[in-house]
């Protein structure tokens, strides 16, 4: 009887495993297979021309350049405005604050800020920066809406970074006759760094593939130039992959599947560069 | 080295200076919000006034000749994000309960760095897909006269859930103290049976909090909807709406704001959807979030 129970107890952790094993399988394949589809059906259509050429024909032939450059731009003016603020922002949390209800609040605002839709940011960066301060739509504008998006991820991830550093470090620097920010200056941050960067990189690489808080902030559909001024609308990748997808009849498949390539390119190499340097931190890591 | 008075007065001033911008920083997450709010509010809530209650609690969405009705396009949010967390919840979990209990450190390993990048996948290139190859699948199979269904966009939404909930949900069950589970199996039990009545439900506050937060994002999620739902706000008519188009709410703000004139009671009217969509996901989190928070405290408890 024991046996038989246990005999049966062993079976089903057996036939439960084999399902948590195939689950977490086909949760994983489909990724796989998207990366490698777009990639088969992408190749092709990259070419130096497609990567700095202007688009002609109404978009269905020549290259991308201006997209590519707006993401770059975006992605850059993103940066400008979140990372100082975010990194601020996980080291008032991490360093200052008290716990209290104001510290509580600023955490809710924070998990707040994670969530709202990202066309709702769209709204507000339409309703503010391009009516109200009159930016109009504009790489300002629309950076300035990508940043504070994008601010959620840098401080939650560069907090915990901070976090990881041992007190003892902070206790060592201030016994030595350091002050509060000399000491987060020269011995916090660079222990936290590439976790920082990480997170950085992580939440740029969000703002680098959004396509809805653009649409009413910076996106012009189609531009036969490059924008030279922050005042200036721009075209964007995912904008673009979004319009030669639903806007555009008649648009070959090739060109559609080298932009979503490029577009992944651009948004998959962040992401591995934020694991490589994740890893190899966590190989080096002293403490 | 001596620090003279002026050199140190030098320091204490730029040191204060930092640590105010520092603080401000800090506080910038509250304004934030409150800007958000504030902006939705002045530019959505007009549109109470202007148009009658009867009218945004009709079944038409017809903006173009006055018919505002906002129940069509809620419940195209609501059927869609039903059908991904149907999708999105099991996977996500047994992922999570994969990665976290079940797979040797290599699997481990590997499979992380990948769900992340499903995270990162931008949910256009996802929609340019579910357009391309999903949607003229599904329409063969279930021979309908088109494939951007409600169920393309709920299989799509589950894949954009299911990194937040495997995250979330591993990270809880990561922090299930390992003496639990060597009680369960010193005591006899299977690794199985002690993920199922031990780990399982001393991390349930965390795995409730990785669904909540994974659906969360499934409400909110827009490009991907847009491309590949079909567009048709409708009301719900039983099973089969699942296999005809739709029209979610965030799908009609970003198809509709580009064309509206500003001011005009169409363009207060999509901000009203956006206060609407600001306050779901405002309850959403914040029940999320006390949640841990309650979890945090019960942890503490038992501790000391």
């Amino acid at each position: 009887m024991k046996i038989a129970s246990s005999i049966s107890r062993r079976l089903a952790q057996r036939l439960g495993f084999s399902i948590l094993t195939l689950m977490a399988l086909l949760t994983v394949a489909p990724i796989i297979a998207v990366i490698a589809y777009i990639v088969y059906q992408g190749a092709p259509a990259i070419s130096w021309g497609f990567l700095t050429g202007f688009p002609s024909d109404g978009m269905r032939a020549g290259g991308i350049l201006p997209a590519i450059v707006g993401t770059f731009y975006l992605t850059l003016g993103t940066a400008i405005f979140s990372v100082p603020l975010g990194i601020g922002a996980a080291i008032y949390l991490s360093e200052y604050a008290a716990d209290n209800r104001w510290t509580r609040l600023i955490r809710l605002a924070i998990i707040n800020l994670a969530g709202i839709p990202s066309v709702v940011y769209g709204l507000f960066g339409l309703g503010l920066f391009v009516l109200f301060l009159k930016f109009g739509i504009s790489i300002l504008a629309g950076s300035l809406t990508l940043s504070i998006m994008t601010l959620p991820v840098i401080i939650s991830t560069s907090e915990e970074a901070l976090r990881a550093v041992p007190q003892s470090f902070r206790v060592v620097s201030i016994s030595l006759g350091a002050t509060r920010w000399q000491t987060i200056q020269r011995i916090v941050l660079p222990q936290a760094l590439s976790g920082i960067l990480t997170g950085v990189i992580l939440g740029l690489e969000r703002a680098a593939g959004e396509t809805a808080p653009i649409l009413f902030t910076v996106a012009a559909f189609f531009l036969p130039r490059l924008p030279n001024s922050p005042f200036d609308a721009t075209m964007a990748l995912p904008y673009h992959l979004f319009v030669i997808s639903t806007q555009v009849p008649g648009m070959p498949i090739k060109i559609q599947y080298g932009t979503a390539l490029v577009l992944l390119i651009f948004v998959l190499s962040m992401n591995l560069i934020a694991t490589y340097i994740r890893s190899r931190a966590r190989a080096r890591r002293q403490w | 080295m001596k620090i003279t008075a002026k050199q140190g007065s030098k320091l204490n001033w730029s040191e204060f200076m930092i640590t105010r911008l520092i603080v401000a920083s800090g506080y910038s997450a509250i304004l934030f919000v409150g800007l958000i709010f504030f902006f939705l509010l002045r530019e959505g809530l007009p549109a109470l006034w202007q148009v009658p209650l009867n009218s945004l609690l009709s079944s038409r969405w017809y903006p173009t000749e006055g018919h505002f009705a906002i129940l069509p396009l809620l419940e195209g949010s609501i059927i869609v994000t039903l059908g991904a967390a149907f999708i999105a919840i099991p996977f996500g979990l047994g992922t999570a309960i994969f990665i976290a209990e079940v797979a040797p450190r290599w699997t481990r390993e590997a499979l992380k760095p990948l769900v992340e990048m499903l995270a990162g996948l931008p949910s256009v290139v996802l929609g340019f897909l579910g357009m391309m190859i999903l949607a003229p699948f599904f329409r063969r199979f279930f021979d309908l006269p088109t494939g951007l269904t409600a169920f393309t966009g709920s299989l799509l939404l589950g894949g954009i859930a299911i990194p937040t909930i495997v995250s979330i949900a591993e990270d809880a069950l990561d922090a299930v103290p390992r003496s639990y589970r060597e009680a369960a199996l010193a005591m006899g039990a299977t690794q199985w049976q002690t993920i199922w009545k031990v780990t399982l439900p001393a991390a349930r506050s965390g795995v409730l909090t990785a669904i909540m937060l994974g659906i969360g994002r499934t409400i909110g999620e827009t490009m991907t909807v847009k491309m590949v739902t079909g567009n048709a706000p409708v009301l719900f008519k039983g099973l089969s709406s699942w296999f005809s188009p739709v029209r979610t709410m965030t799908a009609t703000i970003a198809a509709e704001m580009g064309e509206v004139a500003k001011g005009s009671v169409h363009y207060e009217v999509l901000f009203l959807i956006g206060i609407i969509l600001f306050l779901i996901s405002m309850i959403v989190n914040v029940t999320a979030s006390t949640m841990v928070f309650r979890q945090g405290k019960r942890s503490e408890r038992i501790l000391s």
